[in-house]
C-alpha cells in the first residue's frame, strides 16, 4: 500500500534529518529536544513493524524518563551557548570516512548479491485482534523469565549506583525544627556585667 | 511493503551519524552520551526489522532489554557526568585529560 510507503519515508527523512540536528546544534538543550524528535520519528515507524507496544514504552520510557533527565541535567549544569564549534572542520574528514566506511559495509551486507533473503522475507500483517502485548508476554514471562529477573536487578543497582554518585547528604542550611524548639535561654542569651 | 533493507539502511545511516557525532565532538560531553543513546536506538531498530520479517518475538523481547539497560546507563552516565562538572568545573571533553583523582 503506497501510504505505508510514504510514512516510512516521511518519517525516515525526519529521524535522519534530526539526528543530524542533535550533532550539529550549537546549544545542548536544542540537542536534546531533536533526541526527542528522533525518538518520536523512530516510535512511528516502529508501529509501522508492528511492534506497537515497543514502540509506546519508547515513548514512555526513553523519552518521557530519561530524556526528561538529560534535560534537567543540561539545564542543571548551565553550559553556555558554545560560539563557534571548534575542531568540528578539522575533524570532519575523519567522521565523513568512518560514516562513510560504515554505513557502505553495513549496506554492502544486505545487498541481494549477499543476503538475498531479503528480497522473499515478507511480514505477516497481524489481524485487528491481534495483541503484541499478549504475544510479548506470553514469550517474556515463560521462556525469558529469568533475563526478567535479572533486568529488575540491573535497575536496582542503577538506582543505587546513582543515588550514591550524586547524593550529597543532607543540605547545612535547613531547619533542624527539634533542635530550634528544645533551645533554652542560656542557649542564645548571654549576660554581662559591665 | 517496504522491503526489509530499507529498514536496515535506515538504521545503518543513523549509526553511523551517531559515530560520526561522536568523532566530531569535541566540546561537550553531553553530546556523546546523546550519541550514544542514538546508537542503541539504531540498534534496536535493527533487531525490531528482523523480528518482524522473521515472523518472530525474540527480537523484539531483547529491544525490550536493550532498552532496561540504556535507561539504567544513562541515569548513572549523567550522574557522573555531575559529579565531573561539581570538582571539574567543565565539561569540555579536552579539559577532561587527568586521571589525577
Amino acid at each position: 500500500m503506497w501510504l505505508t510507503h510514504v510514512v516510512f519515508y516521511v518519517f525516515s527523512a525526519l529521524l535522519l534529518f534530526s539526528a543530524v540536528m542533535v550533532i550539529v546544534s550549537r546549544h545542548p538543550v536544542r540537542g536534546v529536544l531533536f533526541l526527542v524528535l528522533t525518538f518520536v520519528c523512530s516510535a512511528v515507524l516502529w508501529m509501522l513493524l508492528q511492534a506497537e507496544f515497543l514502540s509506546l514504552v519508547l515513548i514512555f520510557v526513553y523519552v518521557g524518563a530519561v530524556m526528561t533527565l538529560f534535560l534537567f541535567v543540561v539545564m542543571m549544569l548551565n553550559v553556555e551557548q558554545i560560539p563557534k564549534v571548534e575542531g568540528f572542520v578539522r575533524y570532519l574528514p575523519f567522521a565523513i570516512l568512518a560514516v562513510l566506511v560504515m554505513v557502505g559495509l553495513m549496506t554492502m551486507a544486505i545487498l541481494p548479491k549477499h543476503f538475498a533473503m531479503a528480497g522473499q522475507l515478507q511480514p505477516i500483517m497481524h489481524p485487528e485482534s491481534y495483541s503484541n502485548v499478549k504475544s510479548l508476554g506470553a514469550v517474556l514471562y515463560t521462556e525469558y523469565l529469568f533475563p526478567f529477573e535479572v533486568a529488575s536487578v540491573l535497575l536496582l543497582v542503577a538506582i543505587i549506583a546513582a543515588i550514591s554518585l550524586a547524593f550529597r547528604g543532607k543540605r547545612a542550611k535547613g531547619q533542624d525544627v527539634d533542635h530550634q524548639v528544645s533551645v533554652k535561654k542560656a542557649d542564645r542569651l548571654k549576660i554581662v556585667k559591665m | 511493503m517496504v522491503p526489509l533493507s530499507s529498514y536496515l539502511i535506515v538504521s545503518a545511516i543513523l549509526f553511523g551519524l551517531s559515530m560520526a557525532g561522536i568523532i566530531i565532538n569535541r566540546k561537550n560531553l553531553i553530546v556523546i552520551l546523546m550519541c550514544i543513546e542514538m546508537m542503541l536506538l539504531a540498534v534496536n531498530f535493527n533487531f525490531i526489522a528482523f523480528s518482524q520479517y522473521l515472523h518472530q518475538t525474540t527480537g523484539e523481547i531483547f529491544v525490550f532489554f536493550i532498552l532496561t539497560v540504556a535507561a539504567a546507563e544513562s541515569a548513572i552516565g549523567l550522574a557522573i557526568l555531575m559529579l565531573l562538572y561539581r570538582n571539574r568545573r567543565t565539561i569540555n571533553v579536552q579539559e577532561l585529560d587527568t586521571l589525577k583523582g
